[in-house]
């Protein structure tokens, strides 16, 4: 259980406790969830707040995760602010209701704490759920520790609600390097989190029974492409409401966030591109490796979807050669999703960087400041000898 | 209980220009659930012909408010509905007077299969809803494929009628005894051919608290091969066979709410239906004799527990 009280403002958490903290803040309205490794402690957590009445929302302890976003779905349709929780196997799970989620623009928040995914099962972090849901419409956020955990939760809600987007969020977090390990994070006053988020004013709901709406129309082809048109453009607009509410949040709180963050990166010559937690290990070899004056960066994208091209192109078209890390496989012989991502962001740069990918960190496996350092190592031979020996192969594997 | 002539001035919301084939038993069923339930209430449907055929966009054939989110979810959805209504209540964002049902709605498919995780769930967790089943006996929708509540013996595209298996091999579920084993405060069978019986379960099951359920025989004309004309009519032999009882499980205790004078024999049903066709080769024969003898079988169960408490 969380051991938070009202008057301490820098605590150590867990990631989960954190999420959980931020949920009982935010008072939802409704949280449908399922357990599953590592999330479950969100909503174990979230349910003491519940059973203690220190939240009243309605707390639906569904059968399965299929059923959670279902009923998040309905929820949220009916005018419900709604959250939920989950991780790997349950993600895949809900798979076919997040494009349901998204479709509908029903702003719904949903805390993902990264782990691999079956087969062989393994419990442990990558980035294999997320990144099968990165095309499902929704937003998401990816964490680097507790603290950005806990920001990104409150800004997910006023994100996905906003007139202009109404889109659902993940917020997403490394399973057990973040959600099981105790950070110190500065928490937010409740009154101070309710002014931020503010109250949820959906344009519809199913329970205005005097102005009956039919959601989820059989759409034909003289419709479908439409609807999904403006879904799209509302996607890609809601990187200036990331970046707004983001301006908003660090006035009120003093903390910054981007679409993205870089360390060291604006006279780089090679770059280290990584989501999540592995960014934090690898600004300590970024540091080591300055120290002895080499010109290293790294750049962590914040929004992964939709994905700021744009900017990211700006932020890196300078360097000489980019590994992009990736802690998911597509499985399509090319490499990593943000690989190929980052790779065709930087198609437009005036000179094109070299990039390469490595795969890291599948099911767990370490990644240390030393992994880092020979990443960089193998940009400069990258730069000094103009080859690239293996354009995608897995960190440390033959 | 309403005459049918109050009935009948009670407004439409479920409206005429759907799409649902001439002679399918869906529409009458929905007008009388929608008449049952009250001023305000709340619809979801699982997909399959009734969500297909009522809203193709831009048009809808529901004046209340409806949502389709997927095929196996219709008692998850209403879940999410049923807790936001509690919880915006709670918090004063809907007025403490204003009483809202909630009805679910899955065909056989969406229930019985695919849906009855997320039904069985929803029945432990004890929504305050109403979750009918419109039983057409097949996956009408997608083309008459085999569902868990297709008759033994029937034919459909994924049970075909071959020389080697003759339609569909295996017994169907129990499904409202199933369902009523969740110890839920009421489940009940309907027919809408005795459209009283129907209304008054309906009436019933959105007055009591909790998560009710209905399992209704749903004539499908296409599927079954009968004439648009005669599917009242079916529905009504279904009953007077027994081979579609009427009863319901009231706080525990069975009830059959019709015991027909004289049981047809199941026969005079299979022999109006086309996906039965089969069956009356002298080959198959035995078929009908195996599914009369079920029927038999079943039907002298539930007499045995007319008026005795199940749990
Ligand atoms: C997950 C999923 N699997 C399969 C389908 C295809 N599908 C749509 S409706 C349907 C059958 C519906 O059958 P039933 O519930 O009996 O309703 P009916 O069509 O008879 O009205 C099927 C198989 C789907 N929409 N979703
Ligand atoms: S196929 Fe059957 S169930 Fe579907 S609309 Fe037609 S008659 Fe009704
Ligand atoms: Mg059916």
């Amino acid at each position: 259980m969380a051991t938070v009280t009202g008057t301490k403002k820098v605590v150590g958490l867990t990631g989960n406790s954190a999420i959980a903290y931020a949920m009982k803040q935010i008072d939802p309205d409704v949280c449908a969830a399922y357990p599953i490794t590592p999330s479950t402690a969100i909503m174990e957590e979230f349910s003491g707040y519940y059973a203690d009445g220190q939240v009243s929302t309605e707390l639906i302890a569904v059968e399965s995760e299929h059923s959670a976003m279902s009923a998040c779905i309905g929820a949220s349709a009916a005018g419900a602010r709604v959250m939920t929780a989950t991780s790997s196997q349950g993600l895949a799970l809900m798979w076919e209701m997040l494009y349901v989620a998204s479709g509908l623009r029903l702003p719904i928040v949903m805390a993902v704490v990264n782990r691999a995914l079956s087969a062989p099962i393994n419990i442990h972090c990558d980035h294999s759920d997320s990144m099968g849901a990165r095309d499902s419409g929704w937003i998401q956020l990816y964490s680097e520790n507790v603290q950005e955990a806990y920001d990104n939760l409150f800004q997910a809600v006023r994100i996905a609600e906003d007139k202009r987007v109404l889109t659902p969020v993940m917020v997403c977090m490394d399973g057990f390097i973040t959600s099981h390990a105790i950070e110190n994070l500065t928490l937010i006053d409740d009154a101070e989190v309710k002014d931020f988020i503010g109250e949820h004013e959906p344009a519809y709901s199913l329970l205005d029974t005097e102005n009956p709406i039919t959601v989820g129309a059989m759409t034909l082809p003289d419709a479908y492409m439409d609807i999904k048109h403006q879904q799209s453009k509302a996607i890609a607009a809601s990187k200036d409401v990331v970046l707004e509410v983001a301006k908003e949040f660090e006035q009120r709180f003093g903390r910054s966030y981007g679409l993205m963050e870089t360390y060291r990166l604006e006279d780089a010559e090679v770059c280290v591109v990584v989501l999540s937690s592995a960014a934090g290990t690898t600004k300590v070899a970024v540091d080591e490796l300055r120290s002895k004056g080499k010109k290293v960066g790294l750049l962590k994208p914040r929004l992964y979807r939709p994905f700021p091209h744009e900017e990211i192109m700006e932020a890196l078209k300078h360097c000489k050669a980019i590994c992009v890390l990736d802690r998911a496989d597509s499985m399509n012989g090319f490499g990593g999703p943000l690989f190929t991502d980052i790779r065709a962001s930087l198609y437009d740069a005036p000179e094109r960087p070299v990039v390469i990918n490595r795969i890291f960190g599948l099911g767990g496996r370490d990644y240390t400041a030393e992994d880092a350092i020979g990443v960089y190592e193998e940009l400069f031979k990258v730069v000094e000898t103009g080859k690239v020996e293996r354009l995608s192969a897995y960190l440390g594997e033959e | 209980m309403a005459t049918l002539k109050e009935l009948s001035q009670i407004e439409e919301r479920f409206t005429g220009g759907h799409r649902l084939c001439a002679g399918c038993g869906i529409p009458p069923i929905m007008r009388l659930i929608l008449r049952a339930a009250g001023e305000h209430v709340v619809a979801t449907t699982a997909t399959g012909c009734l969500e297909v055929g009522t809203t193709i966009y831009p048009y809808t054939s529901w004046r209340i408010p409806w949502i389709h989110s997927a095929f196996e979810n219709a008692a998850a959805t209403m879940s999410g509905i049923e807790s936001a209504y509690n919880v915006l209540k709670r918090r004063g964002k809907i007025a403490q007077d204003r009483e809202i049902k909630f009805l679910a709605i899955g065909g056989d498919g969406g229930t019985y299969d695919i849906g009855f995780q997320a039904l069985s769930g929803a029945l432990e967790r004890g929504h305050d809803m109403v979750y009918v089943c419109y039983d057409n006996g097949a996956y009408m929708n997608t083309g008459i494929q085999r569902s868990g509540a297709t008759p033994f013996g029937s034919a459909t595209t994924t049970s075909p009628a071959g020389s080697v298996h003759p339609g569909k091999q295996q017994r169907r579920k129990d499904l409202t005894r199933i369902v009523a084993a969740h110890r839920i405060p009421y489940a009940a069978q309907a027919s809408p051919h005795n459209w009283r019986d129907l209304e008054k379960k309906a009436q019933k099951a959105f007055q009591i608290k909790g998560a009710c359920f209905l399992n209704v025989i749903s004539p499908c004309p296409l599927g079954w091969y009968t004439k648009p004309e005669d599917s009242i009519e079916d529905a009504k032999l279904a009953v007077e066979t027994c081979y579609w009882p009427l009863y319901e499980i009231e706080d525990g205790v069975l009830k059959i709410n019709y015991k027909p004078k004289e049981k047809k024999p199941i026969e005079e049903w299979l022999k109006k239906q086309g996906r039965f066709k089969h069956l009356f080769k002298e080959e198959n024969r035995h078929i009908i004799e195996e599914l009369q003898k079920e029927v038999d079988r079943d039907w002298e169960t539930l007499l045995s527990l007319d008026g005795k408490r199940l749990f």
